[in-house]
């Protein structure tokens, strides 16, 4: 199977996912637009998910559910549903865009009043984050847009020479 | 009512008589089982009361005699005290601290609320909780989210002394409620989960001077442990049995963390209590027995030497803290009076110890679904002793990293968390809250940063195989590691219980129900829907002649991160597959009833039962 083949695969589901139901998020429409080494991008370059008929989703979608359910479903809960204190991201994420996330996740936000206590930190230094943000972000965008269940996704795309090299720069752990 | 003025008036002259030693008027204080002084009812976790006037006969008749709103909304752990004629009432984070004068109806008398940097709220990794105040010296010891011990004048709420504790850029923070033994208050430390060093620290109730501090990791001058004298499981520990079990320096972002409910026997006067997690949660990064995280302690308390020590579950994979309540209680074993500790673990095991020594008598499973381990070795000659044989289709270390262990039984929370225990001295049973859930748990590769989470597993919870209830609230009998009764609850029982002479057991649900039940069957005798779920814990005192049952509701904890959105079914593939065929995915409920598991109402999310909201419920029976 050349590579030729899988983009005429890919289009065709990306086309058939975009035509079922009109979709869009924080960041607008979230249909595959280009792709870089198994790596999805929509019409704006923004990440994008890409979940396959069968199921199987591309690398970086899963590697963001992994990451999600170790640093950030302590407060958010699990699947982006969220917690008694902290907001469902999987609903956040339908108004949110890439960049306010980012922002976000980066700096921090508090909102701290008399009702409230809601304090989110900034995870600028923490490279368990940094280093995983747009896969955590394509992970609660296909949430957002209910293109996959909660739980773990059951099979997932091969991790890219790419994605490993970028890894083991960026967290400095060989 | 004459004489009930008259006995409250000698208790505040006790507190009075300046040379009265604080432990003794405390001792004293204690006794008296119409106050609550201390937040688990004595010294010895028992959280017993003597009070008999609600009893199995008359407890259906159980009213709401009034309640009160502490305006904070997080998740409400610990309980209140009462002292004389006050009661004192906490908050989590911003840790509002409420003196209510029960001569009117609780009125209140003072509120202290300290000015915390609200950086520390996002480092309390299950919520803001407080597990309540302690009293002693005519003092409110409040040990607040940022590390802060702060004594407060318990007539005034003026503050005498506070001392800073740890760092909460550190991600260090406090959640434990301060145990005051004789001359001392103890506090623990929260951040398992951010690479913290857990280490006790004591203070001097008098002027906050540091009196000791022991660590959890480290060379014996940290852990205070000598090498000839501290034993585990009967023999010397020798030199370096700490940083000898760890690789390079993990051990200083080792874990450990020491947030449970303390318990003191005065005649041994040994402290004892449970440290936490090895960090991270990936047991692949820290090769070796990982000590002394996972372990109960007994320390001497005038100089926090260790005398024994033991720990359940070397080189932990699965973040079973061992930071759970000690209960202490003296009963016949083998016919022989025994002086013995028991511990209900988050690994799922009953732990009976003999308390001088640290001579491991029983371990047995407390929930028969705990699967990751099959037994813990009690042969004395065997090179296991002491030691859990662990499965290896469950352990996370066998399987390795970027591996997905699945159908762990109990989950990470454990088969029991914080929610402590009673002991009733006349059943000789521990009432005991539970969770009943397994887990699928994947580590992997993290890197540490100060003050930042360091996790490094993925962790899914669901409710045991062909069960849908999430929790039970058992009667097990520790001389012999066997459950009673057994209770089924809906969810996690994750409210402390109370045991009372009126053989009646109460405790909390996360639907917000106070139950009350037969302590010697378990037969459900009243229940009653307090505005929000409980994990707090019940007390009880009397006052005006009339016997009230205490708790505070406020759902939220780690109880209220994974059940708040409902748990999944583990193996949703068929789910995967019938969501992306259509294009279009089914609905979350939807989801669990695709992966045939029926019943789906068992296990929907907390969120459809209860709301946020902090509020104490007092109950009493009606006035003939």
């Amino acid at each position: 199977m050349n590579i030729k083949y899988w983009k005429f695969v890919l289009a065709v589901a990306a086309s058939v996912l975009a035509s079922g139901v009109a979709r869009a998020d924080g960041s607008g429409d979230p249909a595959i637009v280009s792709s870089d080494n198994g790596k999805y991008m929509d019409k704006d370059g923004n990440p994008t998910y890409k979940i396959s008929p069968d199921g199987m989703v591309d690398w970086y979608t899963f590697s963001g559910f992994r990451r999600y359910h170790s640093d950030c479903h302590v407060c958010h809960g699990p699947n982006g549903e969220g917690s008694t204190y902290a907001p469902a991201l999987a609903n956040s994420l339908k108004t949110l865009s890439y960049s306010d996330f980012i922002n976000v996740v980066t700096n921090g936000r508090k909102n701290v009043d008399a009702a409230n206590d809601k304090v989110m930190p900034s995870f600028a230094t923490n490279v368990n984050v940094m280093c995983y943000v747009d896969d955590i972000y394509v992970y609660l965008r296909a949430r957002a847009n209910d293109a996959i269940p909660g739980g773990r996704p059951p099979t997932h795309e091969d991790k890219s020479e790419a994605a490993k090299q970028a890894e083991s720069s960026c967290t400095g752990i060989k | 009512m004459r004489k009930v003025l008259i006995a409250t008036g000698l208790g505040v002259a006790a507190l009075a008589a300046g040379a009265v030693r604080a432990d003794e008027a405390l001792d004293q204080l204690a006794k008296d089982p119409k106050q609550w002084v201390m937040q688990q009812g004595d010294d010895a976790n028992t959280r017993y009361s003597k009070l008999n006037q609600i009893n199995s006969s008359n407890v259906k008749k159980l009213q709401v005699a009034w309640t009160f709103s502490t305006g904070v909304l997080r998740g409400h752990e610990g309980g209140p005290l009462v002292i004389g004629d006050t009661m004192y009432v906490h908050t989590p984070f911003p840790n509002t601290v409420y003196a209510l004068d029960l001569n009117h109806e609780g009125k209140i008398i003072w509120k202290y609320e300290p000015r915390q940097d609200p950086n520390v709220i996002p480092i309390m990794c299950c919520d803001t909780v407080n597990r309540g105040v302690a009293y002693a010296d005519g003092k409110i010891f409040l040990h607040q989210a940022d590390t802060t011990l702060i004594a407060l004048d318990a007539k005034t709420g003026a503050k005498v002394w506070s001392v800073m504790d740890g760092e909460a850029g550190k991600g260090q923070s406090g959640t434990d409620a301060p145990f005051v033994y004789k001359d001392k208050v103890l506090i623990g430390v929260s951040g398992g989960e951010f690479g913290v060093r857990g280490w006790v620290s004591a203070y001097n109730i008098k002027d906050g001077k540091l009196a000791w501090r022991g660590f959890s990791e480290g060379p014996d001058a940290d852990t205070l442990i000598d090498p000839e004298k501290t034993t585990s499981l009967g023999k010397p520990v020798g030199p370096d049995s700490s940083t000898s079990t760890w690789q390079g320096d993990q051990w200083k972002i080792g874990g450990g963390a020491t947030w449970g409910w303390y318990s003191y026997d005065p005649k041994l006067n040994l402290v004892y209590y449970g440290s936490g997690n090895p960090s991270t949660w990936n047991p692949v990064q820290r090769p070796g027995d990982n000590r002394w995280s996972m372990s109960i302690w007994a320390r001497d308390l005038d100089t926090g030497k260790v005398k024994w020590i033991y720990q359940m579950t070397p080189h932990d994979e699965w973040d079973f803290d061992g930071v759970n309540e000690m209960i202490l209680s003296d009963q016949e074993i083998g016919g022989k009076m025994r002086n013995i500790l028991t511990h209900f673990d988050r690994n799922g095991f009953g732990y009976t110890l003999d308390r001088a020594t640290g001579e491991l008598m029983v371990a047995e499973k407390f929930d028969p679904v705990v699967n990751w381990a099959t037994k813990v070795d009690m042969d004395k000659s065997s090179k296991t002793y002491g030691r859990p044989l662990v499965v290896d289709a469950y352990s996370t270390q066998h399987q390795g990293e970027d591996t997905n262990s699945k159908g762990i039984c109990p989950a990470a929370l454990g088969t029991k968390d914080e929610q402590p225990a009673a002991y009733s001295p006349e059943t000789q049973l521990f009432y005991v809250p539970t969770n009943h859930v397994c887990m699928d748990y994947e580590p992997y590769k993290v890197a540490y940063t100060a003050g930042q989470a360091y996790v490094g597993a993925a962790v899914a919870m669901y409710p045991p195989k062909g069960d849908t209830n999430m929790g039970n609230f058992i009667a097990w009998d520790g001389k012999t590691g066997k459950i009673a009764w057994s209770n089924k609850e809906q969810f996690s029982a994750w409210g402390g219980a109370l045991a009372t002479a009126g053989n009646v057991v109460f405790y909390g649900t996360l639907e917000g129900y106070l139950k009350a039940v037969d302590a010697k069957t378990g037969k459900e005798l009243y229940k009653f829907k307090t505005p929000s779920g409980i994990i707090g814990n019940v007390m009880t005192y009397e006052h005006g002649g009339k016997q009230y049952v205490g708790v505070l509701s406020g759902v939220g904890g780690w109880a209220g991160i994974g059940l708040a959105a409902g748990l999944l079914q583990p193996e949703n593939a068929a789910a995967w597959h019938g969501a992306v065929d259509q294009g279009k995915l089914p609905s979350k409920e939807k989801t669990v009833d695709t992966a045939g598991l029926g019943a789906v109402g068992g296990y929907a999310g907390l969120a459809s039962y209860t709301s946020l909201g902090g509020t104490l419920t007092v109950f009493a029976l009606p006035s003939e």
